[in-house]
This record gives structure tokens, sequence and C-alpha cells, in this order.
């Protein structure tokens, strides 16, 4: 036991600090992807020809099914095994992007099967083809009553974003190792990465109660 | 697709994935225990009490069970708790497990009507025998589906102590794919055992739920 002592945490900030800027871009560019893929998934597997249904099922399922651990190293291992050299935060994005794309796609799916017929009945009688009404008219209506459901998920991903460390990206978890193996203090430099995820995750809270509120208003 | 190099390789990764088994089993005991407790707190006529219980909450929902594992496994000799990897994996994983537990357990009974409280405190039950008789048999169905999800997460989420040398599924995984250079094959094998074991409680969930919710 050596004890506790913070008061060499200020000394490190400019490392940490710069994990704390990357984990917020990962996270980001992260949701980005995994909502706008989330989509697009539900739409294969609601409407897309068989060819390509049953394969974006098998995929959803297998990530469904095995932890972001996992797929996080078969993207970044298997990515060069296939031949394409991309850097590890690319892996890092697409990893946790595609994982939360899964979960998000079942999701919309939901919203847009419980979506009013008539919505698209009037679009295709108002002479809007079959994606055009899809994409203009249900996509954006069924999207709004799923907000609260992949909020959930952003904050999720927010914290599962540590895991990218363990491809060798610094962000916050990863800067909090390089300080601790220069200092041998795991407990203060974890500890004050926890708390600065705990402040990014109140701070995600708040977007995210904005973002339902501007939605609960415009229904 | 190596054919032979996975025929080669199940073995291990069976032994694994049971090693995986034995971690899930392990922290859902400890996450129930614990979680049943943080419930009680929250659902406590005491402030102070409800106000543990909701701290204990957010703070473990609000931060990587990943740095909660490191702060345990690495964090933990400088305070004077010295855990093997297995231990440390195990009691990390529980504790965060319990923060989403409790609110499925406090859900269930939430969910129950307030009459029924009521009614049975009106025939001269105490609050303690009207919870353990007459609400808690009620929120323990509607607790299955919840909790259930919970256990799948759970499952996977022990994917986390392969960062701290764990020899369970994940780890494995990652040590032979280093090995063999195989990314594709390994998770195959890999894959098949999670889903395994995922789709199993899932299924097992479902039967619960249907069985005993069904009736509610």
């Amino acid at each position: 036991m050596q004890g506790l002592d913070f008061s060499i945490v200020p000394e490190y900030w400019p490392l940490i600090g710069k994990g704390l800027w990357w984990t917020v871009v990962i996270s980001t560019a992260s949701a980005v992807l995994s909502v706008l893929a989330g989509i697009g998934f539900a739409l294969l597997v609601l409407y897309a020809p068989p060819v390509v249904r049953y394969p974006v099922r098998l995929f959803m399922w297998l990530f469904m099914g095995t932890p972001l651990l996992l797929q996080l190293f078969l993207i970044y291992f298997g990515l060069v095994q296939i031949g394409i050299d991309i850097p590890a935060i690319w892996s890092g994005i697409v990893a946790l992007s595609l994982h939360f794309a899964v979960y998000n796609a079942d999701i919309f799916r939901a919203g847009i099967a419980s979506l009013d017929k008539g919505q698209t009945e009037a679009a295709r009688s108002l002479g809007f083809g079959a994606w055009r009404t899809r994409i203009y008219i249900v996509v954006p209506q069924a999207v709004r009553g799923t907000v609260p459901a992949v909020g959930n998920m952003m904050i999720a991903l927010l914290k599962e974003s540590s895991i990218v460390s363990m491809i060798g990206i610094a962000e916050l978890v990863h800067s909090a190792q390089l300080v601790i193996s220069e200092t041998y203090r795991p407990f203060e430099f974890y500890l004050t990465a926890a708390a600065l995820y705990y402040g990014l995750n109140l701070i995600l809270e708040a977007v995210l109660r904005g973002i339902e509120r501007k939605v609960e208003l415009s229904r | 697709m190596d054919i032979a190099l996975i025929g080669r390789i199940v073995p291990v990764f069976v032994q694994a994935a049971w090693t995986t088994v034995e971690l899930s089993l392990l922290s859902l005991a400890l996450g129930l225990a614990v979680a049943a407790l943080v419930a009680m707190l929250r659902l406590s006529h005491v402030a102070a009490l409800r106000f543990a219980g909701a701290a204990y909450v957010s703070v473990f929902r609000g931060t990587p069970a990943l740095i909660q594992i490191f702060l345990l496994y690495f964090g933990g000799p400088q305070v004077g708790i010295q855990l093997d990897p297995f231990a440390a994996g195990a009691i990390a994983l529980g504790l965060n497990i319990a923060a989403y537990m409790a609110e499925s357990i406090r859900g269930g009974v939430l969910s129950v009507d307030r009459g029924q409280m009521e009614a049975a405190r009106s025939l001269g039950f105490g609050e303690g025998q009207s919870m353990r008789w007459i609400v808690l048999p009620q929120a323990a169905k509607l607790m299955i589906r919840p909790l259930g999800v919970n256990a799948v997460a759970l499952v996977k989420g022990t994917a986390l102590v392969a960062t701290i040398s764990v020899v369970e599924l994940t780890y494995t995984a990652q040590r032979f794919i280093g090995s063999t250079y195989k990314p594709f094959e390994i998770f195959a094998v890999t894959a098949v055992l999670y889903m395994i074991m995922v789709y199993g409680l899932t299924l097992l969930v479902d039967r619960l739920d249907r069985a005993y919710a069904g009736e509610a």
C-alpha cells in the first residue's frame, strides 16, 4: 500500500485532456454513423429483396450475439488480413458504429413497423414511389418515436468507446494507461478517467433530454 | 476457411467458453444480491438511504465497465485490495451489472398497483409482510424479462475481463488470432460459442417470461 495522492493529477492534464478530446471525437463519429447505418439496415431488413435481406439479418444476428471487444479484434485484424490497411482509429470507429448500428436497426425497425399504414398509402396515392415514400415520409416520422431508445444506445456507446483503447487508440482510457505506466498510480488516474466519463455522460444525457423535448413539441 | 485449424482449436475454445460461463454465473449471483440491496435502498422511506442507492446506480451506470474493472484490479492494491484477475473480473462485473439489475427490480416493484400494498396493509399485514407476501410475488413476474436482458448483457460483458488476462473466450480468441493470423476462422468458432450462450439464455428467459408473466 502506498496511499493515494491526487495532487499529481493536474500535472498530466494535457495528456488526459487530449484523450478526453479523442473520446468525444470517436464517440460522436460512431454515434452518427451508427444511426445512419441503423436506419439503412432497418430499411433493408424490412423492404429489400431476400438476397439482401437475409444476409443483413444474419449479420445483425451475429453482431447481437457476440461481444463488442471480439468484434473489434475481428475488424482490426480481419481488415489487414483481407488487404485493407487503415489506421487503427478507423477500425475502432467501424467496430463501434457497426455494433451499435445493429441495435439501432432493431429499434428503428420496430418504430417503422408501428407507424400508421395510412402514411404510406397517402404518400403512394400522391404519386411518391415506394422508396421515396419510405425515405421521405416513413423514416422521418418513425425515427421520432425511437429517440429515447436510441438515446440509451448512445449513452452505452460513449462508455463502450473505452474499449478501443485495446487496439492502441489514444482516447481517454489509453491516455490514462500511458500516464499510469509513468507514475505507477493506477487508482488516481483510472478514477480521474471515470470522473471524466461521468461528466461526459451527464452532458450527453442533458443533450438527449433536449432533443427528446424538441421532438415531443414537433409531433 | 481453414477447416483443419477450426477442428484443432475447438477443444481449447470450449474450455475457454466454460470459463466464460463460470464468470457469468458468479457475477450474476453477486449482481443479483447487490441489486436486491440497492433496490431496497432506492425504495426506502429514509432519504439518506434512497440517495445512497441512487448514487450507486448513477456512478456504476455513468462510467465504463472497463474502467471499473481496471480500478479494482490495478488500483485495488493501492488501497489494500489484492485480487487475482478472475476474482477481480467477477467482482467488478457483478458490481456493475447490479446497478442495472437494481433498476429492473425497482421497476418491477413500482409496476405493482399501489392498491395491492394498501389492501394488504388494511387487512392488517405489516409493511414488510405486505411487501414480502403480496407485492414481491407479483413484482417478480414483471422482473423476469428486464433481469433477463441484464443477464444477456452480462454474458457479453464478460469479454471485458480479457483485458486483465483472464483466460476466457475473447482472451483466447485474441491470442489465437495473434498466433495464427486467421481472424475469420477464430471469430467463427468464438462467435458460435458466444451465440450458444447468448441465444440459449435468451430462449430460457422467453420461456420463463411466458410461463410466469403470461398469467399476470
